[in-house]
Formats: C-alpha cells, sequence, structure tokens
C-alpha cells in the first residue's frame, strides 16, 4: 500500500521510498522533516480542492504537507 | 581587535528565533543584505550583564548544514566562517522547540559537533506545557554537553538567564579560541540519537489537546477552509479602506495645516511655489496612504507570525499547481500585496528554479502598497460611496475587483510561461505547517514599524526627487500671461510627444506627464497629478482643492477606469526591476518582465476604455 491511499488519521509506517520518483532536492528536504524509512506517520488532512491534494502527514509532532506524488512513491504499512 | 564580537542564532524554521532576537535586541536592530545575495541580514546589539554589547544576529530558519536553498547557504557559510565579509560568530545560540525536540535536535547536534561556543535556547516552553509535556533542561544539557536555557521569547521568560549563559560562552570563547570538533554523524545516527536525547529530557507526556490539531479540522476543512481564508482575505481588503480613512484624514489635514504655514511664513513667490506645490502636494499626497499600508502588512504579519500562511498555503497549493506552481509560491505573491521587493526576495525558499523564476515574474502582477495611493485617488474620486449590501461598499467592492482582476492575471501570466519560457517539470510542494500561536504585539510593532520606515524613507528619497524633479520641468520656463504654465514648461512638451502614443487607450496628456516620473515608483503618479494640478490652478482656491476634486473635474468616467486598469500591470517601479535583475543574475529576466507587464497594461488599459465607451459610462 502506498502512502497516499492510507486512510485519513490512520498511522503507518514508511517501510520503502521509491526514491527514483523524488527530485534529489525533494528527497533531501523530506529527509531533512523527518520523512524516512521507518518513520511513522498519520494523514491528517488532506487538501481542499480536486484531488485532495496536498496532503497534511503528522511526523512525530511536526505537520508536514507534501503532494500526492510524493506519498505514491511511499510504501507503508499500518501500524 | 575593534570588530564587536558576534553571536548567531541558529534553528530549525519555526523555532520561534525571530520573536527571540527581537527580545533579546529590543528595538535595536539593523536588516541589511547579505552581499552579492539577497538574504535578509538582521543584526541587533545585545547588551551582556558586563554592559559589553555584542552583536547577535538572526540567521536564516534552516534544518541542516547541508541544505540547498540560498537562505539555508547563508546559515551554513556565516556558521562555519566562510561567508566572505562576515566574521566567524564567536558563540552560536541553538534555538529549539521545546514541543518538537525529535526534530530539532537533529540540526543542533550537528551544530554542536563543530565544537564552537554554544548555547541552546529551550524555547517555546510553554507551547510544550500546553502540549503536555514537562521537560528536563538538565538531562538535554548533559546529552548536548552545551547550556541549555528554558526560554519564552513571546513572554519574556528566561531571557536574563540566556543573556548570561551567552555571556559565559563568550568569555570562554575568548580564553579557548580552538574548535574541540566531535566525530560527525551522519544523517539517520543523528536521527536515532535525536529521539533517545529527547525521550530522556521528557520527564512526562500526559494526553494531549492539540489546540493545533483542533484548529487545523477546521482551518484545512475542505469545505470551510478555503472560506475562511476567502473571507479573511476580503476582510482586509475591506479594512484597509476602511479603518485607514480617519488617520487618512488626519494625515492630509496635516500636510494643508503645514502649507497654511508655510504660505504665512515664506514670501509669495517660486520658494513658496517649490515648498507648496513641489515639496507638500507631492510628498504629502503620497505619506497619507501610510495607514492603509500599515494596516495591509499588520494582517501579514499577524498571519506569518500566527502559523496561519503555511495553511493559506496549503488550501492554495492546489490551485497554484493548476498553473504549474506550488503552494510556497502563495507566500511570496501575498506578501507581494504588500511589496513586491520583500515578495521576489522571499521566494528564495521555493527550491526548484523554475517555479521560483515564474514566482518572481509575476509577482509585480499583485496588487501593492504603491498602488493604493493610486487606486484609492481614483476610486475615491469616481466611483460613489454608496453600500451595495450589507456592509459591503461599493468603493471597497471596486478596490477587491482590482485586485482580483491582478491575482487572476498573474494566474494567466503563470500557466502561460509555465509552458513556454519557463517549461520544466511539475513542482513539489513539501512544508512544515508550524503550531499556532499568539503572536506577541510586541513583534508585530516591529515588524510594522520597519516596514513603514521603508516607505517612509522612500518618500522622503525616491519620491522626494521625483516630485521634485517634476515640479522643475513643471515650472520652467515661466509661462507667458495667459499662457497655462504647464503647457509651456519642459514636461508639458515632453508629456506632448508621449501622449500621442496613450492617447488610444483613453489617456490624457496630464496622465502622460505622470506616467514618466511614475518610472521611479507608483505612488509617485498620485504626487505628480497633485503637483501638476497645483501649478496649473488658476488661483490658490482652486489650487487648494482636494486632488479628487480636481481629478473628477478633469478626467471622464472611462479614462479612470483605463487608469485604473494600467495600473494593474505597468511594471513602474525601479526597485522592483533592480531585485528582480539581482535574483536573476542578469538583465535578461527583468527586461521581459517589463516587456509583458507594459505590454499587457497597455492592451488592457485600451480594452477597458474602448469597452466604458461603448457602455456609454
Amino acid at each position: 500500500m502506498t502512502l497516499d491511499t492510507l486512510p485519513t488519521s490512520q498511522s503507518g509506517r514508511i517501510t520503502a521510498i521509491d526514491w527514483s520518483l523524488l527530485a534529489p532536492e525533494e528527497a533531501q528536504r523530506l529527509r531533512a522533516l523527518g520523512i524516512d524509512e521507518g518513520a511513522e506517520v498519520t494523514i491528517a488532512h488532506r487538501g481542499v480542492f480536486a484531488g485532495r491534494d496536498p496532503i497534511a502527514l503528522e511526523v512525530g509532532r511536526m505537520t508536514v504537507a507534501i503532494r500526492r506524488s510524493h506519498a505514491r512513491a511511499m510504501t507503508v504499512e499500518a501500524a | 581587535m575593534s570588530r564587536l564580537r558576534t553571536a548567531a542564532l541558529v534553528g530549525n524554521p519555526n523555532a520561534g528565533k525571530s520573536a527571540l532576537f527581537n527580545v533579546l535586541t529590543g528595538a535595536r536592530q539593523k536588516i541589511a543584505n547579505y552581499p552579492g545575495v539577497t538574504v535578509e541580514r538582521k543584526a541587533g546589539r545585545l547588551i551582556l550583564p558586563s554592559g559589553e554589547p555584542l552583536e547577535l544576529i538572526d540567521l536564516p530558519g534552516s534544518y541542516g548544514l547541508d541544505a540547498t536553498s540560498p537562505d539555508e547557504e547563508v546559515t551554513r557559510k556565516v556558521v562555519l566562517g566562510e561567508f566572505e565579509g562576515e566574521a566567524r560568530p564567536e558563540v552560536i545560540v541553538i534555538v529549539l522547540d521545546a514541543s518538537n525536540l525529535e526534530q530539532h535536535l537533529v540540526f543542533a547536534q550537528e551544530i554542536v559537533a563543530l565544537g564552537r561556543p554554544v548555547v541552546v535556547a529551550l524555547n517555546m516552553v510553554d507551547l510544550a506545557e500546553r502540549d503536555g509535556l514537562v521537560l528536563d533542561p538538565r538531562a538535554l544539557e548533559q546529552a548536548l554537553g552545551v547550556p541549555v536555557v528554558p526560554t519564552v521569547a513571546v513572554r519574556r521568560r528566561g531571557i536574563p538567564d540566556l543573556v548570561w549563559a551567552i555571556s559565559n560562552a563568550e568569555a570562554k570563547a575568548e580564553a579557548d579560541s580552538h574548535d574541540h570538533r566531535q566525530p560527525h554523524l551522519t544523517l539517520p545516527e543523528r536521527r536515532l540519537a535525536a529521539r533517545n536525547i529527547a525521550k530522556a529530557a521528557i520527564l512526562s507526556e500526559t494526553a494531549q489537546h492539540k489546540l493545533h490539531a483542533r484548529l487545523d479540522t477546521v482551518l484545512l476543512n475542505p469545505w470551510l477552509g478555503p472560506l475562511v481564508l476567502f473571507a479573511l482575505l476580503f476582510v482586509i481588503f475591506q479594512a484597509v479602506f476602511a479603518w485607514a480613512t480617519p488617520f487618512a484624514d488626519a494625515l492630509e489635514g496635516l500636510v494643508a495645516w503645514l502649507a497654511e504655514g508655510v504660505v504665512d511664513v515664506v514670501p509669495a513667490g517660486l520658494v513658496q511655489d517649490f515648498l507648496v506645490e513641489g515639496v507638500l502636494n507631492g510628498v504629502g499626497s503620497v505619506v497619507v496612504f501610510l495607514p492603509q499600508i500599515v494596516i495591509l502588512f499588520a494582517f501579514i504579519l499577524f498571519m506569518e507570525a500566527s502559523g496561519y500562511m503555511a495553511r493559506a498555503a496549503f488550501i492554495m497549493d492546489r490551485l497554484m499547481a493548476y498553473v504549474g506552481l506550488s503552494g510556497r509560491s502563495f507566500i511570496p505573491l501575498l506578501s507581494s500585496f504588500a511589496c513586491a521587493i520583500p515578495g521576489i526576495m522571499a521566494t528564495r525558499s521555493i527550491a526548484d528554479p523554475k517555479d521560483r523564476l515564474t514566482t518572481i515574474l509575476i509577482a509585480p502582477l499583485m496588487t501593492c502598497s504603491a498602488r493604493l495611493p493610486v487606486y484609492a485617488v481614483i476610486i475615491a474620486a469616481f466611483i460613489p460611496n454608496r453600500s451595495v449590501g450589507v456592509g459591503v461598499g461599493l468603493q471597497g467592492l471596486v478596490l477587491f475587483a482590482l485586485y482580483v482582476a491582478g491575482i487572476v492575471g498573474a494566474m494567466v501570466v503563470a500557466l502561460v510561461l509555465r509552458r513556454s519560457v519557463t517549461q520544466g517539470a511539475a513542482s513539489g510542494f513539501i512544508m512544515e505547517l508550524p503550531k499556532y500561536q499568539l503572536p506577541r504585539l510586541n513583534d508585530l510593532l516591529i515588524g510594522l514599524w520597519q516596514r513603514a520606515w521603508v516607505f517612509l524613507r522612500r518618500a522622503g528619497t525616491i519620491i522626494f526627487m521625483a516630485t521634485v524633479v517634476l515640479w522643475i520641468l513643471l515650472s520652467f520656463p515661466r509661462a507667458l500671461p495667459g499662457e497655462s504654465q504647464v503647457d509651456a514648461s519642459i514636461a508639458g512638451k515632453l508629456a506632448n510627444g508621449l501622449a500621442v502614443v496613450v492617447e488610444p487607450i483613453g489617456f490624457n496628456r496630464d496622465i502622460a506627464l505622470a506616467l514618466i516620473p511614475a518610472m521611479a515608483a507608483r505612488e509617485v503618479a498620485v504626487a505628480s497629478l497633485a503637483t501638476t494640478y497645483a501649478v496649473d490652478a488658476e488661483d490658490e482656491e482652486e489650487a487648494a482643492l482636494a486632488l479628487g476634486d480636481q481629478l473628477s473635474s478633469r478626467w471622464s468616467l472611462p479614462t479612470a477606469l483605463a487608469f485604473l486598469a494600467w495600473f494593474i500591470f505597468a511594471p513602474q517601479c525601479l526597485s522592483t526591476i533592480a531585485v528582480a535583475r539581482r535574483e536573476t543574475n542578469g538583465w535578461k529576466w527583468p527586461a521581459f518582465m517589463v516587456a509583458y507587464l507594459f505590454a499587457l497594461a497597455y492592451i488592457f488599459a485600451g480594452i477597458t476604455y474602448w469597452s466604458a465607451l461603448a457602455l456609454g459610462l
């Protein structure tokens, strides 16, 4: 299951990230924000308009906005 | 050594660095640019307990030393002492968000490992307590091996202790100038260590009643969120018009009173003309818009300091994606409503170069505060002040429409640019949504004062110069008896040439005349019109007429509307062009920007004029 299909307010653990789908700077920024393999995340909110994009992700005590396209590169398992 | 010793504040974005900086330095701040880059260098003086001053610099927020954006590059170079023209700071003050230690300690460890004298400000401990966290600063101190001081910058808590710690670290730096570097840890190692250190420092954690989560369920709600944002923007624009009026009237009265004083004291003649027509009418007509600019900035600063601005970016991201941009562009663009210069500078947080370039190119389309004087004068003179419904005035509605026109124009231009000259991969959007916080009044006031000062300085320099030059061009050669002074003047002759070009879009000679000095800054157009009509006046009584009355008796409604349409697009601001050049490293893009904006201004002013005529307005 990829992160973008995780139901809202359900937690998941990121098991793998397909870094080839992400630009190098994006990958670096995600890692700097603690979004990396092994991180536990919850989708707190989904975007407003068509496509429910972007996604507000809870990582630890932080809330981080990412695009669905980023979430699609991440494999999660329910935690 | 004559140089003032320095300390630098570093930390993740949203650690409350700026609030801490304000408390530590008070109003003794200097904002300049780092040479070569347009990253703001914020410096102030911190008085140590010994009475000695220390220069404190507030470095851009950063997630690590290996970061990529120009902002973070400055932080890295200054901290490492690699920044040319900036001495390596003697003391580094790491600012941590106490309620987000796991994340903030990742960067903190990297700084501590440099082996420089370091003090940690464990900031926003009150928010951590609100989240149900009880922390042990001593445990943190032991784990990091550096002094840790709990602070609440916005409530001024822990500040004397922090100053003491900085003072001690500075004394130590003087005694021992060697670095005590620690082995470098990789990011996963630091993250693991951060988690362990945080765990050890957290004494207890009770069930959290996260205020920000509850606020977000409303403010990021798919239906309510955009509604709240749109309503807020509407309130801002209504407020700018309604709340500012008494203050603007008072300022206007002050200018009139000064003019009377000058007439009483200075004998009639060229000097009196110069002071009244040139200086007071010109500069005065711009300064009266200070209240509106202050109100607009007050809203923007409040949105930024409260954490709502990032939510606005979140809500807007999808819409921005339609035109090939991201929610990150929303913040520079919203700042551009106040002024395109800080707006263009704020694009530095956009990582993607094509995204950033597009945002720079469309930033001047956002209705900046310099357009407000122009819009305000024209609206007041030509749009009747009546209500169109519950508390909504027609004047405010027209102003709102002008703002919307700028936004729609910018979006269409972005769409076209992203498919042509700034083509590239679709941009991403990765952004921390900070915790909500009630901003401290003092921080808002300091920010407001800085913005107001920039505006007044412009009024005192660029606008003053432009109006004085225009007055000279308008006043010489002197008209023969029976001839109009404006027709006889150098400026009048110049404007006659330009008038041929702008006549098809409904502009008269006076407008052509105002457009020339308004290249320096848009609001000069108002000052120029005021000066022109003051010089042109038959007698003192007519000269004393408010600019609005002058305009409504001299211009037709289609001309006024075309004038408004022109200013939605026209890139009449030398400072913006200069900043665009600096940010894009060359003349190519600013030249492109100026060309396309003038083309749009001409086309849309023309369309407006001829449509208005056709409608019989």
